[in-house]
């Protein structure tokens, strides 16, 4: 690598117009060199940090239930399901209410200041920490979720999947709005413009040409909230209830990865135990990283395509 | 054999009509009709009246106020935020501001600069467009039949008859324009509107559409928004010349180009201003 | 006929209001979770916010009163460190973006500053606990801090760029005419005219990094006594406000209500500043 950069460099020596241009941009490109390693870094610890574990479990970590300090026996699957349960029920949640207001500030009142109050108020949606959310959460919503649940004739826990879920949905709206705000702005104006002129509603401009239009850009949005969504700790670690266990139903206690992780880190004794936790952390890197690389693949595609 | 739905539809119950439409077949008039953009006023009492089955070639320089005045016969001017007009623009008798937009855009058909297929519809669904908005049910042999007979009326049938079912948008770019007219046509208007319906097509396409117009004629009344001096005079049989929001002659097209009445005219014909 | 088809239409405009007030109705419920928040925040903490509470520490457990200062300082060291350690490392990294946008290394730089920004705030916690916190033989503020300092980073150096990139080429080719040095031009013409966006991407990571939990729980930690030393565990106020909140403590609980009240101001402020800055500063062309 270093071999193929210095072959670089010295090819395109012409290119520079001075030796002080030479190494203004080298010593930039050193800068880029260490941020470039130091994603590589994070990758390369946390696998080899992993071994122990990958080395004691195998495959066996992604589908056991196991969760045992004292035998060293650890799996995932709770952890996984809980992760994956939380987010879906999360973006099922915030769909609707992204799309709308996608729509409000993209398509109804795209300036003004109505618009202005709106997209300031998602901003600040956006700005409150995660912890906050989940102190809110535990004082405000749990009592709500009790009563409901005890209407139902559940177990009243307050805490569980539904409640961490909701907040989580609340939390991952403004990412999802921002995207789908932007791909609905960008949809040609002289072609809603042909729909009209043919004698379309604004209703029907929108179901059938803004929406098609805007599909792939809208999914990307969802894929980058879903991103959001799996790596989030903090209020999730404080209302999902942190049972080592599945979830029998949507007001079940759970666990998610970021949250076993945040809970038991500090406490874990034993390379394995450590190793165990640190084998979800790549985990959770590995799936973060491939689902925001997608999103981010079909937005630069829906950018290049509008041309 | 037209759509029945359509058929009775074409004049919507309104009060008395004006006595010109009987009397002089004559199809839109606008009577001191003016357009604002907020406080920037860009149409000045324009009065004007179209007869059926012409060719009306609308010229100008740049922010004359002929998109405008285009766009307002069929109601597409109020899109913008903060557009107001005054006056009075009458469609075969009914005055335009009184009927229900959407009612009357089926009735007028417009095809606009750049070509715009729907992307996400094949050929065969953007010429029927209009009906699936509309939300008019047309069985299987009256679509088929429908989209067949505006294809051969834009002169597009031919071509694209073995690839109905691809993306419209997979077309050429005059394909595409093309394409756009059959769309217009397909909703049986009987005013067809096009603004520089060729800017953004190569020479040989440009063609082909001014041919397609001269024969569309025969069927319907065209009001052509246009740059182009040489094509006005290939395809119109009247000219109107704009002029910072006023309309400052308004005859046939081989009068207004050998003999202009107003020297203004003289003056963009003869190309000392574009 | 002509009724059927009048019918339709009023369908039509029927569904097309209902569309639109469905829209509105959803966009406005929506918001009422902030709405609420805020709300149950300042009627829970203001109660709490007094002089003493800001420049107080915390009291045993039992005893009424105290307040959060070694939250307070700590979070004021911990950020201004990590601002320390990426501003000018995120600012290079955009420029460098910005002037040499076709070298080989500025792809996949641009890559890995996308693919940092995704990386959830825990696992970069862990990973700095690999690298700093196990050499080092115990928590500290610093490991802190260069945590956060990476999740500074992403922001930082893409306003930059942006910024960077609208700057006209003009300013660089007059610099450079008049003699001046690759470095004088980008320290003295370019990041200047670029200012206002630099500030506002600053200004949005500190925003954003303030109230930020999970990357501090493995490396800073959290300490109840006031500290200044960076070598050692410190407290922060996400940190604080998390360990209080789950506490059983009714009086933990309120301190904690009143750093939640804090924390919101400091970043709200935050927000608000970024809005003016960036007019203020603003460079006309």
């Amino acid at each position: 690598m270093l071999y193929y950069i210095l072959l670089r460099m010295m090819a395109a020596k012409s290119n520079f117009f001075n030796a002080e241009e030479r190494t203004f941009r080298l010593s930039l490109s050193a800068i880029a060199l260490i941020l470039i390693l130091i994603l590589v870094g994070i990758f390369c610890t946390l696998l080899s940090a992993s071994i122990p574990s990958i080395q004691a479990s195998g495959w066996k970590f992604l589908f056991s239930s196991a969760w045992d300090p004292v035998t060293n026996d650890f799996g995932s699957l709770p952890f996984l399901v809980g992760t994956l349960l939380t987010s879906l029920l999360a973006l099922l949640m915030v769909l609707p209410f992204s799309l709308a207001i996608g729509l409000f500030l993209g398509e109804y009142y795209t300036e003004g200041r109505v618009s202005q109050t709106f997209k300031s108020v998602i901003e600040l949606l956006a700005g409150i920490p995660s912890v906050i959310y989940g102190f809110w959460g535990l004082f405000v919503l749990v009592p709500i979720i009790r009563s409901i649940e005890t209407s139902v004739g559940v177990i009243p826990y307050g805490i569980g999947l539904f409640t961490a879920s909701f907040v989580l949905a609340i939390m991952i709206m403004p990412y999802a709005v921002s995207i789908t705000r932007q791909v609905i702005t960008m949809v040609p104006r002289h072609l809603k413009e042909a729909a009209y002129s043919l004698g379309a509603t604004r209703y029907e401009v929108i179901q059938k040409v803004v929406l098609p239009f805007s599909r792939s850009g809208i999914f990307a949005g969802i894929l980058l909230a879903l991103g959001r969504a799996l790596g989030e700790t903090m209020a999730v670690t404080m209302l999902i209830g942190n049972t080592h266990s599945i979830p029998h139903n949507i007001f079940a206690p759970a666990n998610t990865m970021p949250s076993v992780i945040a809970n038991e880190f500090t406490e874990a004794v034993g390379t394995i135990y450590t190793s165990a936790l640190i084998e979800m952390a790549l985990l959770l890197f590995i799936v973060t990283a491939i689902v925001n690389f997608i999103g981010r693949q079909i937005i630069k595609q829906f950018a290049y395509d509008d041309k | 054999m037209e759509s029945a739905v359509l058929n009775v539809t074409v004049t919507p119950k309104m009060e008395t009509k004006s006595p010109d439409t009987i009397a002089n077949n004559v199809i839109l008039k606008a009577e001191d009709f003016c357009a604002s953009f907020g406080s920037n006023q860009v149409l000045k009492k324009v009065n004007m009246a179209i007869t059926r089955n012409h060719v009306v070639a609308v010229l100008g320089p740049s922010g004359c106020g002929k998109t405008t005045f285009v766009r307002c016969i069929n109601r597409m001017h109020e899109l913008a935020p903060d557009a107001t007009v005054e006056g009075k623009m009458i469609y075969n008798g009914d005055d335009v501001y009184k009927m229900n937009p959407v009612v009357l855009r089926s009735h007028i058909g417009m095809v606009f600069q750049r070509p715009n297929p729907f992307p996400s519809m094949s050929t065969y669904e953007n010429v029927i467009a209009g009906y699936i908005f509309n939300e008019i049910k047309l069985t299987k042999a009256q679509k088929d039949e429908v989209v067949e007979t505006s294809l051969k009326s834009a002169s597009l049938w031919d071509e694209v008859k073995d690839i109905l079912h691809k993306k419209g948008t997979s077309l050429s770019g005059g394909q595409q324009q093309r394409l756009c007219i059959a769309r217009a046509l397909a909703m049986k208007p009987k005013m067809l509107l096009l603004d520089e319906p060729t800017a953004a097509l190569d020479p040989i396409s440009t063609l082909k559409i001014e041919e397609l117009l001269v024969t569309l004629k025969e069927t319907y009344t065209i009001v052509i928004v246009t740059h182009n001096i040489q094509q006005a005079g290939r395809v119109s049989d009247k000219a109107a010349f704009f002029y910072l929001g006023e309309l400052i002659e308004y005859d046939d097209t081989k009068n207004m180009f050998t003999n202009p009445k107003e020297e203004r005219t003289q003056n963009y014909i003869t190309g000392r201003f574009g | 006929m002509i009724n059927n088809v009048e019918r339709a239409v009023r369908t039509r405009h029927i569904k097309n209001s209902v569309f639109k007030w469905g829209v509105i109705a959803f966009t406005f419920i929506a918001v009422l979770p902030l709405i609420f928040i805020l709300y149950y925040l300042v009627q829970k903490g203001v109660t709490s916010i007094t002089w003493a509470f800001l420049t107080h520490m915390p009291k045993p457990v039992g005893e009424t009163g105290g307040g959060i200062l070694n939250a307070i300082v700590g979070s004021a060291i911990i950020i201004f460190m990590a601002c320390i350690i990426a501003i000018p490392f995120s600012i290079a990294i955009g420029v460098y973006l910005s002037e040499f946008p076709k070298a080989g290394i500025a792809n996949w730089a641009r890559l890995s500053i996308d693919m940092l920004q995704g990386v959830p705030s825990i696992v970069i916690g862990i990973v700095i606990y690999e690298w700093v916190v196990k050499p080092m033989g115990g928590f500290s503020a610093i490991s802190g801090s260069i945590a956060l300092a990476i999740m500074m980073i992403p922001p930082i150096a893409k306003a930059t760029e942006e910024t960077l990139k609208r700057v006209p080429a003009g300013l660089k080719e007059a610099s450079f005419s008049l003699g001046a040095s690759y470095y004088q031009t980008t320290m003295r013409a370019l990041l200047p005219a670029a200012m206002s966006g630099i500030l506002s991407g600053v200004i949005l990571s500190i925003a954003r990094i303030s109230g930020e939990t999970a990357p501090l729980l493995f490396t800073s930690f959290g300490n109840p006594y006031l500290s200044a030393n960076i070598t050692k565990p410190m407290s922060s106020i996400p940190l604080l406000i998390f360990n209080y909140a789950i506490s059983p403590y009714d009086e933990w609980q309120k301190l904690a209500w009143g750093a939640s009240l804090v924390l919101i101001i400091f970043i709200f402020l935050l927000n608000i500043i970024t809005k003016i800055a960036e007019r203020k500063w603003k460079v006309q062309y």
